[in-house]
Formats: C-alpha cells, sequence, structure tokens
C-alpha cells in the first residue's frame, strides 16, 4: 500500500506524526511529509489510525 | 423524547452533569436517535444538536457548515454564549472559515508543530515543578485550581506569548468572565475591552522591544498585520490557559477515584476523551442545505456538535462510558475535528503529561479534601470544569 497526503489541505494538527512518527513528518510551514511511501504490516497499521485521525482528510491509501 | 416527525424537542440546554465527570445522562437518548434533534434553546432560538461520532465529525468538516457567528441562524448558548464577537476583534480565526480562516492557521502552525511543542517540554516542566514546590512549602492542604490547574497553563501561555507573569491576574479574571454564562452584558463588555486593551499594549510593547517570543516572531514575519495579531494573541491568551487547566483538575480527580491509573500510558488521551470539557464550544450554522446523519439541515439552522456525547459513543468506543486508559482513543474529538482543531493540542498534551507524571509522583499521598458531589463544578461555564480543587497530601 501506499500513502499520499494532500499539504495543501493539511493543517498542521499533527497527529499523523504522533501516531505514525517513522511514516509522517511536519515540513518547516508545519504541514505533512510523508517519510515513506511503501508501507509494510506494521507502518500500515498506524497508517491506517492515522487516516483516521487527521482532522482535514489529507491522507488517504491506495494500492500500489 | 419526541421523534424527529413531531415538533422540536424542547429540553433545557445546555444540561447539567449531575456533579459526576461523565458527559449528562440525556447525551445517550440523543446518540440513541435517528440522526440530529432539533432542540428548543432558553430564549426561543432552535439547534440541531449532534451526537454520534461520525455525524459530529461529518458537521466539522462540511463547507456548507460555517463557524462564523455573523451568519444567520448562528446559535447563542446562555445570554451571550460566545467569547468577544468576533467583528469586534480582527484576528479571532476560530470564527473565520476559510479561506480567511487558513491564512491564520498557515501562520501559526509552524510554531505549534509536534517537534517544536517538544522543544517547550524543559520550560513545562519548571513551571510545573515551580508550583509543586509552593504547594508543598505552603502546607498540607491547598485548592489544586488556583494553586496548580490554573497556573500551569497560564505561565506557560504566558511564556509562549511574551506576556509578563506579573499580568496573569489580569487576563485569567477577564476570561473568567467571558467564559461564565450568567455574566451579564455589561460585565462581558467590560471584561472584553480591558483584554483589548491589554493586548493592544502588548503589541506596542513587543513592536518596540521584540522578545524571543511567539508575538514578537508574528510582527517580525509581517504575514498577519499587527491588529490581528491582536486578535490572535488574545484568542491563544484565553483558550491556551482556561480549557486546559479544566482538564488538569478533572484528571486530577478522575486519576484520584482510578489510582490504578496513575502513571500508566494513555492516562492524557483517556482524561481528554471521557471528560471532553470543551463539549459544546464548536457551535456551527448550516450556509446551504446539507444532508447530516440522513437528517436534512436548512441553511440559517444552528447547529451544536456534542463533542462529549460523540466521545462516548458505544458504536466508536467499546465500553464508552467506562475510565480506560489502556484502550486506543486516539479518535476522539475532544480537541474537535475539521480545520478548527485545536492549534495547541499538542502543547496540551505535553502539558498533562508533565502535570500527572510530576504531581503523583511528588505529592504520592495526594488526596481528595471534599467529596466528590460537594465539588464546585463549573454548571455555569461554556466549558466543564472546577472553580475549586480542595486537596491535602
Amino acid at each position: 500500500m501506499r500513502v499520499n497526503v494532500n499539504a495543501q489541505h493539511c493543517v498542521g494538527a499533527g497527529q499523523c506524526v504522533l501516531i505514525a512518527p517513522e511514516v509522517f513528518d511536519q515540513s518547516d510551514e508545519g504541514t505533512v511529509m510523508v517519510l515513506v511511501e511503501t508501507l509494510d504490516d506494521s507502518a500500515l497499521t498506524v497508517a491506517r489510525e492515522a487516516v483516521i485521525a487527521c482532522p482535514s482528510r489529507s491522507i488517504s491509501l491506495t494500492e500500489n | 423524547m419526541e421523534t424527529q416527525s413531531g415538533d422540536p424537542i424542547s429540553i433545557e440546554f445546555p444540561r447539567r452533569r449531575r456533579g459526576q465527570l461523565s458527559p449528562p445522562d440525556e447525551y445517550a437518548s440523543l446518540r440513541e436517535q435517528p440522526g440530529p434533534v432539533r432542540s428548543a434553546l432558553p430564549g426561543g432560538s432552535t439547534v440541531w444538536l449532534v451526537a454520534r461520532h461520525d455525524d459530529v465529525r461529518a458537521v466539522l468538516t462540511d463547507p456548507r457548515i460555517s463557524a462564523s457567528p455573523l451568519h444567520e441562524g448562528f446559535p447563542t448558548i446562555g445570554r451571550n454564549g460566545t467569547v468577544p464577537p468576533p467583528d469586534q476583534i480582527p484576528g479571532w480565526f476560530v470564527a473565520y472559515d476559510p479561506p480567511e480562516h487558513t491564512r491564520f492557521r498557515k501562520a501559526l502552525i509552524p510554531e505549534f508543530t509536534v517537534r517544536r511543542v517538544a522543544e517547550l517540554r524543559p520550560a513545562v516542566q519548571r513551571v510545573v515543578d515551580a508550583c509543586i514546590d509552593d504547594m508543598l512549602n505552603a502546607g498540607t492542604t491547598a485548592d489544586l485550581v488556583s494553586a496548580f490547574a490554573l497556573p500551569v497553563p497560564s505561565l506557560i501561555i504566558c511564556e509562549l506569548l511574551g506576556v509578563p507573569r506579573t499580568d496573569r491576574e489580569l487576563f485569567e479574571s477577564r476570561t473568567r468572565v467571558l467564559v461564565t454564562l450568567t455574566s451579564t452584558d455589561d460585565e462581558r463588555e467590560s471584561a472584553t475591552q480591558d483584554l483589548l486593551l491589554y493586548i493592544s499594549k502588548l503589541i506596542t510593547m513587543k513592536q518596540r522591544f521584540p522578545g524571543r517570543d511567539l508575538t514578537s516572531r508574528l510582527l517580525s514575519a509581517g504575514v498577519l498585520t499587527p491588529k490581528e495579531i491582536s486578535g490572535v494573541a488574545l484568542l491563544l491568551l484565553i483558550a491556551g490557559h482556561e480549557t486546559t487547566a479544566n482538564n488538569i483538575a478533572l484528571g486530577v480527580v478522575m486519576l484520584l477515584l482510578n489510582r490504578q491509573w496513575i502513571g500508566t500510558p494513555g492516562v492524557v488521551e483517556e482524561v481528554l476523551r471521557y471528560l471532553s470539557v470543551a463539549d459544546r464550544v464548536a457551535l456551527r450554522v448550516a450556509v446551504e442545505d446539507v444532508e447530516i446523519g440522513g437528517q436534512v439541515i436548512k441553511a440559517g439552522e444552528g447547529i451544536v456538535p456534542l463533542g462529549a456525547a460523540a466521545n462516548h459513543d458505544h458504536a466508536t468506543f467499546e465500553r464508552a462510558d467506562e475510565f480506560d486508559p489502556s484502550r486506543s482513543a486516539r479518535h476522539h474529538v475532544a480537541f474537535g475535528y475539521g480545520v478548527h482543531q485545536c492549534l495547541g493540542q499538542n502543547l496540551v498534551r505535553i502539558e498533562m503529561e508533565a502535570v500527572f507524571t510530576s504531581l503523583f509522583r511528588r505529592i504520592p499521598t495526594l488526596q481528595l479534601d471534599s467529596a466528590v458531589e460537594d465539588l464546585p463544578f463549573k454548571h455555569d461555564g461554556i466549558l466543564f470544569g472546577l472553580h475549586a480543587l480542595p486537596v491535602r497530601w
């Protein structure tokens, strides 16, 4: 699975970073950055939580 | 309770939490209704109460639903349930919609990233330690609200914004007036003017003598105007101390009643979820017809998403009425949802972590000095909380 983000949409809440710090980070502007685009099983689990927690719905998961 | 096809339910709103820390009893039956529930507020206006977790999140993310009190039909709770009317204060961005809101959000999020907030840990710990030192030096009893729950977030937001500590009493007391539903219009007006005057003096001072604080950085960045920065500073000042003080005070009570969870992970998140002190703060109004939970809400109709109801939704959280820090509570809406989700939430988490760890470690014999039912809960406030918390050790 791949993780996709919409940094324009991002409101900088940082919940993705707290939930899945191995997958997400924040740029200096405060918006989301993806650290690993292709996810293994453990990363996928936390990435799914991040999708749900994201307040601006800026994260999505797609098949490779 | 009436069904959807009947007249608006006349329920007294807001509902009280009857001396207990969990949400009002009536929220469970609100969640059982097919969708949002029409409710008559005292004073005659009607609003839609939204109680289910999914529906609350839908309300807070739908672009046809506005956070602006300038739209017709925006709810008012109590006499005048909101803090200063937004048209008085440029920069009061909690009341703006995109794209105006976006500009403020983008200007501020660099200051509140996970990384930046983590850098504040030492300063937070210093404030927590100093407040505990003072409590211990003063004896073996205290009012934990005035001695700890209020000063901790207040002193931290002072440091962050560059507000002199000596000015704490001024903004705390005026904020108290604004968040109390029973304040008169005159009291509210006077408190607002005092705060606006204070903030404009702060801005002038920072323009002349920039410091290493957020206010000075915003001024020198020049993205927001000084007038807008005064509104932002006021919002952060109020939001930065009042809500957190309530979470700290009530969180301490929760842990004193559930001592087995002290020092365990997940406590902060579960305290936030369980208490939902900002239950009814995120007022909204539809600006176009929109369907929420199968119910059409028409343009011009007010909406009250109930965060505490959503956070106790059994469809989302197993055994939702249980205080269980071992659960995964990540998708609670205690900080709201959508573009307005609390800007300072990660700072709040750091504050609460430091508070719950240090307080019980340094005062292991801490206990309530009052029965829970006798505690002075803030039934007369926009936010749930405690006016005082007698403790001893």
